[in-house]
């Protein structure tokens, strides 16, 4: 993974020294609120509900054990004993004290992490396939050009004051497991003719208006990469609006624009840049690439993993549900679920960070990923180790057998904690999932995403859940809309409204219909949640939510 | 006209960023029951005022509903009932702490 260089450690100690400065200004009365608002943004730190919260950026969702450790030690230190993974690969810390945080940003330098680009008007903290470097159907490894894009937007001087927020992911699968069409630019790595390249995607995003980004290039060379980008942030910079904050998302500039037109521009503005463009951001590639080498694996036999897998039939389990396909037969993709039954989603305490960083160090080559489903990647473990790294896991409470089931949901923090939210997220998710670990049925129901958010910006991705639980405020009361069949693959779909909201008390015997009448009408087990509602559209599932209407139009 | 529904002055502490309430005395309370409820809309703005002019103590001062009881001022929608309370997925914020509530010390 890449390691920082010298004008990266000085560049952080400059900005980490400069934010010091401006807390201390603050407390001491010679910075208002409203001047230190942005600054303490820029550098990562909300205000919300009951608290501080300070959002650490994990580029591309890559981190060492050392990282780890070290989140582990700003938890316990300054937090109180755990961080909660977002969907956006980055970590939160709930409750830090405003004096505190300089020295949590220290330490964060300490290990090459910090909390920039993590709020404000700016290309946010660049996201990418968590198994990039070592899943199966992969064409090349992103996260090199992941990072040129860190460096490259990084305080980028023209892109400080964006009309909003910019959101860029990539992947380097046919296998979009990077939600890449809900990005303000998403790029698939794609072959042509044996030389590998971009699709780039543009105008995805969910929030108040989800939209399905299109292709304004179905084929970028590699190597135009950044001048590319960089015409397409140029063209919205002038081109989006700012009179209206619901308005300002590139998603809108191209729906007002259409994308011939923004394409025209891009291609215009690209022509002057990729000339301005003298090599110098291909040079700096070449020396980030070899740092994305793959590990020297380790070639093991894989007798102890099939004895175990033979014979325990927790491990069995947890194998079939936890483990994807490596790019080497003897490897496989761990995902350690933090999706314990009834726990919160994506949360994890010190402990088990340093459980898992010991267990990286020890297993996995050193490497992990953090998901955007929440969930916490041992992206290259041999397939013998695999029991022991059950076993370690299982005694840290991190061995749910749940990776893609109904329990394995992904939920923002909702109004527990964030001053946007309209309704809570995290007891709807716990509920589900405890309901559903009761029923044992889990298993039976297979592959289904389930994904809530409290609020209509839509940080839990519910418009692309197979289910999505949207939590509003209907007349002072928490109330829930439910889309069903989205989908943020490859083949992304927005869910189709199902109808009127629930009241929390309604929502979970309202899921089970749904379940249930999946369960019965499924051709087999073998077709999936989506799959049958692919197949059968959206009436029998929303007469199985809406009974009651059902029999008044029967009457 | 319709009728004013009472209010306090509510914000988050600079320091603790912990929720706060402004009390009739001045001082800034932990503890929604002892904050001053204010009938009176000019009354309500002033106090508003009061507390914005504070900003090397509170952050983002507002007035918010409630309603006046027995135990003091209860809050009229969810959303402040949380921020008197903390998350509901861990005993923190406000609920972490037993001890009887008394005057901020922000």
């Amino acid at each position: 993974m890449y390691n920082y260089s010298e004008f990266d450690h000085a560049f952080l100690a400059e900005r980490n020294a400069q934010f010091r400065a401006q807390v201390a200004r603050r407390i001491d009365g010679s910075l208002t609120e409203d001047e230190f608002k942005p600054l303490r943004l820029m550098n990562g730190l909300y205000l919300q509900l009951h608290a501080y919260m300070l959002r650490v950026a994990i580029p591309y969702g890559t981190l060492n054990g050392a990282q780890m450790r070290q989140l582990a030690y700003l938890a316990e230190r300054w937090d109180k004993g755990y961080g909660h993974f977002t969907t956006r690969q980055n970590i939160q810390y709930n409750w830090p004290q405003l004096p505190d945080v300089p020295d949590m940003l220290d330490a964060l330098a300490e290990v090459g992490l910090h909390a920039i680009q993590t709020s404000g008007n700016t290309i946010r903290n660049v996201t990418a396939d968590h198994f990039a470097g070592a899943a199966a159907d992969e064409l090349a490894d992103p996260r090199p050009v992941a990072e040129l894009i860190r460096q490259w937007s990084t305080d980028h001087p023209e892109f400080q004051f964006l009309p909003r927020k910019f959101k860029i992911a990539v992947t380097g699968s046919p296998h979009d497991r990077a939600v890449t069409r809900a990005h303000d630019i998403g790029l698939r790595m794609v072959a042509r003719e044996g030389e590998t390249g971009f699709e780039v995607i543009v105008g995805g995003g969910l929030g108040r208006t989800p939209m399905i980004g299109q292709v304004i290039r179905p084929f970028l060379p590699r190597a135009d990469l950044l001048p590319y980008l960089e015409a397409i942030v140029s063209v919205y910079n002038l081109l989006g609006r700012r009179d209206n904050k619901y308005k300002a998302r590139i998603k809108i500039t191209m729906h007002e624009n259409g994308i011939d037109t923004i394409r025209a521009l891009v291609e215009e503005r690209f022509t002057t840049l990729r000339a301005a463009f003298n090599g110098a951001d291909q040079a700096l590639l070449a020396q980030i690439a070899p740092q994305f080498a793959p590990p020297a694996y380790l070639a093991k036999p894989v007798d102890a993993f099939d004895a175990a897998y033979a014979a325990d039939p927790i491990f069995r389990s947890w194998a079939d549900t936890n483990l994807t396909a490596h790019k080497r037969a003897d490897h496989a993709i761990l995902s350690i679920s933090l999706k314990a039954h009834g726990a919160t989603p994506g949360d994890a305490t010190a402990a088990q960070m340093r459980v898992m960083a010991d267990l990286a160090a020890q297993y996995a080559y050193d490497e992990l990923r953090i998901s955007h489903e929440q969930n916490v990647i041992l992206p290259h473990v041999a397939r013998a180790d695999l029991p022991a790294v059950h076993a370690a896991l299982k005694a840290a409470g991190l061995a749910t057998a749940n990776i893609g089931l109904i329990s394995d949901i992904i939920a923002c923090p909702g109004m527990d904690y964030c001053a946007l939210a309209t309704a809570r997220s995290i007891p709807i998710a716990q509920e589900i999932a405890t309901h559903f670990d009761a029923l044992k049925l889990e298993h039976d129901i297979g592959p289904l995403k389930i994904k809530i958010s409290g609020c209509i910006n839509a940080c839990g991705h519910h418009h692309v859940g197979h289910i999505g639980i949207l939590g509003l405020d209907r007349a002072g009361v928490e109330n829930y809309q439910i889309t069903l069949g989205g989908d943020g693959t490859e083949d992304a779909v927005i869910g189709e409204r199902a109808g009127p909201g629930f009241a929390a008390e309604d929502l979970l015997p309202a899921i089970e219909r749904l379940i249930r009448t999946y369960l019965d009408l499924r051709e087999g087990r073998e077709e999936t949640f989506l799959d049958a509602y692919r197949r059968l559209g959206l009436a029998p599932f929303k007469a199985a939510l809406y009974p009651d209407a059902r029999d008044r139009d029967a009457a | 006209m319709p009728r004013f529904t009472p209010k306090v002055v509510t914000a988050n502490a600079l320091i603790e960023g912990d929720v706060i309430y402004l009390a009739a005395d001045d001082s800034w309370t932990r503890d929604l029951s002892r904050a001053e409820v204010i009938a009176d809309e000019a009354i309500a703005q002033m106090r508003l005022l009061d507390a914005q002019r504070q900003p090397g103590r509170v952050v983002g001062a507002y007035l918010a509903d409630v309603i006046p009881g027995a135990q003091g001022p209860q809050p009229a929608h969810f959303r402040e009932d949380f921020r008197r309370k903390g998350p509901s997925n861990y005993l923190h914020g406000k609920q972490e702490t037993t001890k009887p509530e008394g005057a901020a010390n922000v």
